[in-house]
């Protein structure tokens, strides 16, 4: 380190923040992201990784759409398909989806609860640099891991990585080392940001915010960050098995030499079912900030939200093996699991009607963020009741492994959470940059991402019912696959253009962007009290509040929210 | 119901699909896969209702809520909650929750508990990279890829019941108009039935990804009458025909490491690496599905198994081309 990295330290983020003002190369500014502490920088640096892996994922997915566009098509080598549907599925979990929910907390919940940063900044930022680290060195296998088919080749094992698929019988070379260690760090910061995050909600609140007057995207972030801490640990312990498996010659899953394959499995769904809620409690989190605002009521039924949110996340921990009906449960396994998991559709049957009763009655703006959240509704419905075709065990002996559960959870992770993402940026890049986002392109982005997602993935139910497996590189002609694959496929082309739309607008609005001021919504919560960009230290002097409505009150002296909470 | 009647009709229009080879869940010809249709019925008219019933509301919210243009800009009444509003709508759905439930428990029960008749037939399922081997140990035959087992008609009822293994990886047994899937473990040893009740042709596939030549795990069961069944079990029983015009072909099998994989009846070939050829050409596909059966078929994948199925551990043997033909005749003659 330098001297003056050694005084800005001491002193501070501040005095980090006025070397890079003071000081114009770009050097210094680049040197001034790079060591940061402030959750604002850390938060929005999660965001663009994850938009780039976004990207990323989305080029995977096209290619892989092209293959399977027609039958006996030769577009890819089975090798190549199998690569990509494998590091598609694992960047968007892991590159995507935890590093955009991570950015999204770390910027908004210190704004949120009126704190000026979060507990521990420097673990903060020492997760994020984990998660980075892992995510670049698990691309690296494109050209160092050697796999099944020489130099240069990414994992190709799927994103849940089955043993004994794994092991080094089957999966020869280093590719599934990659997969292992590169997840294995992006955990270790994961579980250091969750930690960081917890304490932050718990111990930073402003004067007056009980627990009961968080803003409801604290109250979900806290729940999200206690499932993380119970669900990623299993996955660490699992592939910590795995690499003994693969280097210190153990049999935990080596199954010629009486391991066990079901034990993977269990390890990997009793993480990777909590994930889906993980994943998705967040994007239920900007709903019921963004719904409120565009609906200009209260949120309707606030602590029934809260005690659903927690219901979904207590019964999601005991559900873990209906990914698992078809590997020969007891009967009474099935019967446990498909019951545990259609009472998981009563507590999520209730936030929809939550939502419901917020729009009731109030004058809806349809501005782009609004449009996002009505999608979701109507796409987080349709997840759900698929959910339960699936949850009824010997349905999903029919369905589990087909395209009709790609096209569910699809409707989960891109009709919820990654609508619900875009709603997002919409609704806080003019708080980040002090800029709105162009509404003519966001409905542009909307409508046509819309159109594409549609065409995508509710066709895409169709193969799976009339027999299509997932995974597979290609497929026989006259099996009636081809015309809803072409469609499928079709889809995506809306879908690239929409989110190039979206990336435009980004661009453009950074520099062109209309201000914003400091609430350019008309909102309630407390970030939206400090100036956009905030300064960073977030608020001039800490607030104080007396309802989950602050600037309600301020806005409405005569009729404040805290006579009736 | 929607679906079946989609698949059913005018899509097949414009690609020429024949209906009865498409696997589709909602085309049941066996019991359990009639169970798991009808209870997909129930669901899907639930689900159904439940979908109309709440987007129904959304879109009337959506329309009825928007802000007008000539709004005053006052804000809407705000009211932040409701007691018995929440009630109702927890105990509507718990109360559909409980008849999926206890619906969808029955079907469980009914199926995988299913008690096995004296008279049923034994068949050995194991999944190996990337074809199946299907044994029959009471009757005494081993082959591959294409399943034979009889029907099950009016009151003479005979069902298979399958015993899933795996000698590699996990796979998973599906023949959708059949039944649902089953995985076949390593270590573990599985079982599902099926009771056919139409004889004919069923396609499915292996469900779970088990390597690089996943998508060409293809299956194929042929529900056949009791005399054609009857007939198939004598012909797989007899030794492999061993016709003299083709010694010389039978020659090349014997000296090349074809036998180190696979096993021909009656010859020094007794690998189990591979598919057995005691009774190749009854069966429609090489390569589990990869191209068809027939003399030109097979001299092609002998001399390239990489040309039809990358990635598939059957090597290329570099025969010349006189050995390739009659290696090819020989292995054509194995009825």
């Amino acid at each position: 380190m330098n001297g003056t990295l050694t005084t800005g330290d001491i002193s501070g983020a501040t005095a980090l923040g006025s070397i890079a003002a003071t000081e114009k190369t770009v050097f210094d500014h680049i040197h001034s992201w790079l060591v940061t502490v402030d959750h604002k920088r850390l938060g929005l640096m999660y965001i663009i990784y994850a938009l780039v892996f976004f990207v990323v994922a989305g080029i995977e997915a096209s290619l892989i759409r092209i293959q399977l566009a027609a039958p006996n098509n030769h577009f890819l080598s089975p090798q190549v398909f199998n690569q990509l549907f494998t590091m598609h599925g694992t960047t968007m979990v892991f590159l995507v989806g935890m590093p955009m929910i991570f950015g999204f907390a770390n910027y908004l919940v210190p704004l949120m609860i009126g704190a000026r940063d979060l507990a521990f900044p420097r673990l903060n930022a020492f997760g994020f640099w984990l998660s980075v680290f892992g995510g670049l060195l698990l691309y690296f296998s494109f050209i160092g891991g050697e796999g099944m088919t020489g130099a240069g080749s990414a994992p190709d094992v799927g994103w849940f990585a089955y043993a004994p698929l794994t092991g080094k019988a089957f999966s020869k070379g280093h590719s599934t080392d990659y997969w292992i260690l590169g997840i294995m760090i992006g955990g270790f910061g994961s579980i250091a940001t969750a930690a960081n995050i917890i304490t932050t909600i718990l111990c930073m609140r402003c004067r007056g915010m009980t627990l009961a007057k968080m803003p409801l995207l604290a109250w979900l972030n806290l729940i999200m960050c206690g499932m993380v801490l119970i669900a990623v640990s299993p996955l660490t312990a699992a592939q910590i098995m795995l690499l003994l498996d693969r280097f210190a010659g153990s049999h935990f899953f080596d199954t010629q030499a009486g391991g066990s394959a079901t034990l993977w499995m269990h390890f990997f769904w009793i993480f990777g079912h909590p994930e889906v809620y993980v994943l998705i409690i967040p994007a239920f989190a900007f709903a019921s900030e963004i719904i409120p605002v565009f609906s200009r009521k209260a949120i309707f039924g606030y602590p029934v939200m809260v005690g659903a949110t927690l219901a979904i996340a207590f019964v999601s921990l005991s559900v873990w093996a209906h990914h698992m009906f078809t590997i020969g449960m007891s009967s009474t396994s099935n019967t446990f699991f498909a019951v545990s998991t259609m009472m998981v559709g009563i507590p999520t049957g209730i936030k929809i009607f939550n939502w419901l009763g917020t729009m009731w009655g109030g004058k809806l703006r349809f501005d782009t963020p609004m449009l996002f959240s009505t999608a979701f509704l109507f796409q987080f419905l349709i997840a759900g009741l698929t959910g339960i075709m699936l949850a009824a065990a010997p349905f999903n002996w029919q369905l589990n492994d087909s395209y009709f559960v790609i096209a569910h959870f699809h409707f989960v992770l891109v009709g919820a959470l990654i609508f619900m993402i875009f709603a997002a940026v919409y609704y806080w890049f003019p708080k980040a940059t002090g800029r709105l986002l162009s509404e003519r392109f966001g409905k542009w982005h909307f409508w046509l991402f819309l159109i594409g997602f549609h065409m995508t993935f509710v066709t895409m139910h169709i193969p799976g019912i009339l027999g299509m497996p997932r995974r597979i590189y290609t497929y026989e002609a006259g099996r009636g696959w081809g015309i809803w694959n072409l469609i499928c496929t079709i889809g995506v082309a809306f879908q690239v253009i929409g989110t190039l739309i979206f990336v435009i607008n980004i661009l453009l609005s950074l520099r062109k962007g209309r201000p914003a001021g400091n609430d350019p919504w008309d909102a309630w919560t407390l970030e939206w009290s400090t100036s956009s960009p905030p300064p960073e230290y977030n608020f001039a002097e800490i607030p104080a509040v007396k309802s989950r409505r602050p600037l309600w009150d301020i806005k409405h002296p005569s009729d404040p929210d805290w006579k009736y909470e | 119901m929607v679906m079946a009647g989609l698949t059913q009709q005018g899509v097949f229009a414009a690609e020429k699909i024949d209906p009865a080879l498409v696997p589709s869940v909602f085309a049941p010809e066996s019991v359990p896969a009639h169970s798991i249709s009808h209870l997909a019925g129930l669901v899907l008219a639930i689900t159904g209702a439940i979908f109309v019933v709440v987007a129904g509301l959304l879109t009337y919210a959506v329309v009825r809520f928007r802000r007008r243009g000539n709004d005053d800009g006052t804000e809407p009444a705000q009211i932040y909650g409701s007691g018995p509003v929440e009630a109702a709508w927890t105990t509507v759905p718990f109360l559909i929750v409980v008849v999926l439930a206890l619906t969808t428990a029955r079907v469980i029960h009914e199926i995988q508990d299913a008690r096995k008749p004296v008279a049923a037939l034994d068949v050995q399922v194991i999944g190996h990279q990337w074809w199946w081997e299907f044994r029959y140990p009471k009757l005494g035959i081993v082959t591959a890829n294409e399943l034979h087992v009889p029907v099950s008609q009016g009151q003479d009822r005979l069902p298979t019941f399958l015993e899933l293994r795996s000698a590699d990886v996990v796979h998973s047994f599906w023949v959708p108009r059949l039944a649902g899937k089953t995985d076949l473990i390593p270590n573990k040893v599985n079982s599902m039935w099926i009771e056919p009740e139409r004889p004919g042709l069923y396609l499915g596939q292996c469900a779970k990804y088990c390597g690089t030549q996943h998508a060409k795990m293809l299956l194929r069961v042929y529900v056949d009458t009791r005399e054609d069944f009857d007939r198939w079990v004598k012909e797989q029983k007899q030794l492999a025909e061993n016709d003299p015009t083709a010694a010389a072909g039978r020659l090349v099998f014997e000296r090349t490491a074809c036998i180190n994989c696979h096993a021909v009846n009656g010859t020094v070939g007794n690998g189990r690496f591979g598919p057995d050829l005691t009774h190749l050409m009854g069966r429609a596909t090489l390569g589990s599905g990869a191209l068809t059966n027939s003399l030109e078929g097979l001299r092609a994948w002998i001399k390239s198994p990489e040309q039809f199925k990358p990635g598939v551990l059957m090597p290329a043997m570099n025969l010349n081309d006189a050995d390739l033909d009659k290696l090819a005749a020989y292995l054509a003659t194995l009825k």
